[in-house]
């Protein structure tokens, strides 16, 4: 366990010298400052005004941007350990494999959710100073959801680092894995609707697999719990399981996924050869 | 310490080791020879636990090196031909290697001096921003400093001047009693001092292994 957390601190302290570190919380500080600077907050769109607007803006940037920061600087990980022969070196002292694939993944998950979790800290401060009304509700809604997506998409990248042997395919891998999630499937899934291929419950249901569009659904579920702009999809789900619980669900379903993916990468990791 | 027993390894259709069974014993100062691609990195990865073999058996102190590779680990120190780009600095790097090994800290500065390379000023610097002479005598005096039973040099002095070389063979001398030590050389003439024994390696087979 102290090789773990050794491991851990040792990454991150890696990742915060990285100039990649630097781009990545600059682009999320700067999205927050961005949009104090445009007046966001005294916008008002759909009902949403003051710092929940902010954050709804901040949030919608954020499913785009944030997986593909998460895979891009982390699928390299392992892979590009390997690559380098950082691995054959660092594997040659006595420390475990758990220990060392495990660290590496918390230190890199610090590295990646601190940033996004501290601007929106940055925009609540901020928000108080300026005297505007602080949504408590929305801010821990959306601290759990970017920890979730956090966490599902380092446990892919993870599992992407352990699988592939050199970094350039494991990039290529991660790149698909982002549009297929952000897009594809979902244009895919609505071609099946036009064509009437399959029951709408089942695509909606295969939808919702999809982490991203949890994460997407939730993002709006607690501004609009009935899910109106949804239409008629927000039946389908509402009927099936209350707003509390699909909240619930949008938060523990993708830390379990990317728990899911991560342990495949570990095993995957420990069975092949190392280097 | 070392047996190997029909040791076969392959990449793909490529066979990289070719059956090999060999033994290597305490007090044994070996130079592992060979053409590149003879299949001596191979070898040594699987001694060290990296690779899984297709069939045969590799067994260090009586013990599987995937099974017991931290037990193993212990008792070995490496040092590969090219020193890795390792992004932490000399200081975070010594915590690794001694939270990891119990490598008591001052011994790692004592044999860095030996081995003519100033540790303090530099410990703050990343260590893959050091010359590639630096780097390699930082990673043998860490191999120095875990006073293992096995010692695994590959290519261990392609980045030192002939100084360097020379302390590096003077603290072998003097600490290499008991030990196995293991050199992956192209120039037999540079380690001629201090092996004992000569194997040679051709397409993942030893062709020749004689005690001098």
């Amino acid at each position: 366990m102290k090789n773990l957390f050794l491991i851990a601190y040792l990454d991150l302290k890696e990742s915060i010298r990285a100039r990649w570190f630097l781009i990545y919380s600059f682009v999320f500080g700067g999205l927050i400052a961005l949009f104090f600077i445009a007046g966001i907050t005294e916008s008002q769109v759909m009902g949403f005004s003051g710092l929940s607007r902010l954050l709804l803006m901040y949030i919608q940037v954020t499913i785009i941007i944030l997986p593909i920061f998460i895979l891009i600087t982390t699928v390299r990980s392992i892979s590009g350990d390997r690559d380098s022969h950082i691995l054959e070196y660092m594997l040659s002292f006595p420390i475990s494999l758990a220990e060392y694939y495990w660290g590496k993944m918390v230190g890199r998950f610090i590295t990646v959710f601190l940033p996004v979790f501290l601007a929106m800290v940055i925009a609540i401060i901020y928000g108080s100073v300026m005297g505007v009304a602080i949504p408590w509700a929305i801010f821990f809604l959306y601290s759990g959801l970017l920890f979730a997506l956090s966490m599902v998409f380092l446990g892919i990248a993870f599992f992407i680092s352990s699988i592939v042997k050199s970094s350039e395919m494991a990039l290529g891998i991660s790149f698909f894995v982002w549009i297929f999630a952000l897009a594809f499937i979902d244009i895919a899934l609505i071609s099946f609707m036009l064509q009437n291929r399959f029951n709408e419950e089942l695509i909606i249901a295969v939808a919702l697999i999809n982490p991203m569009e949890i994460f997407r659904v939730a993002a709006i579920s607690l501004f609009d719990p009935e899910l109106t702009v949804m239409g008629p999809v927000a039946f389908y789900i509402l009927d099936t399981i209350s707003q509390p619980i699909f909240v619930l669900i949008s938060i523990v379903y993708p830390i379990g996924l990317g728990t899911l993916f991560a342990y495949f990468g570990y095993k995957v990791f420990s069975k092949k050869d190392l280097v | 310490m070392i047996k190997i027993n029909n040791l076969t390894k392959k990449f793909g259709k490529t066979v990289s080791l070719n059956g090999v069974s060999i033994e290597f014993n305490k007090n044994d100062a070996i130079a592992l020879m060979g053409a590149n691609g003879a299949g001596k990195t191979t070898l040594i990865r699987l001694i060290l636990g990296y690779y899984h073999a297709n069939s045969g058996s590799v067994s260090v102190n009586g013990m599987n090196p995937i099974k017991n590779r931290q037990k193993i680990l212990q008792h070995v120190s490496f040092v590969p031909q090219l020193p890795p780009p390792i992004k932490l600095s000399l200081k975070e790097l010594m915590d690794y290697v001694c939270s990891s090994s119990d490598i008591v800290r001052d011994d790692i500065f004592h044999y860095a001096k030996e081995m003519e390379f100033e540790l303090h000023p530099n410990l703050n610097k990343s260590f893959f921003k050091l010359s590639g002479g630096m780097k390699q005598k930082m990673l043998i005096a860490i191999s120095l400093a875990k006073k293992s039973d096995i010692l695994i040099y590959d290519e261990p002095t392609a980045n030192l001047d002939p100084k360097a070389r020379d302390n590096f063979y003077r603290l072998l001398k003097t600490d290499e009693q008991d030990k196995l030590a293991l050199f992956v050389t192209h120039r037999i003439e540079e380690v001629k001092e201090i092996v004992n024994r000569e194997i040679y390696m051709d397409l993942g087979s030893i062709v020749s292994d004689k005690n001098v």
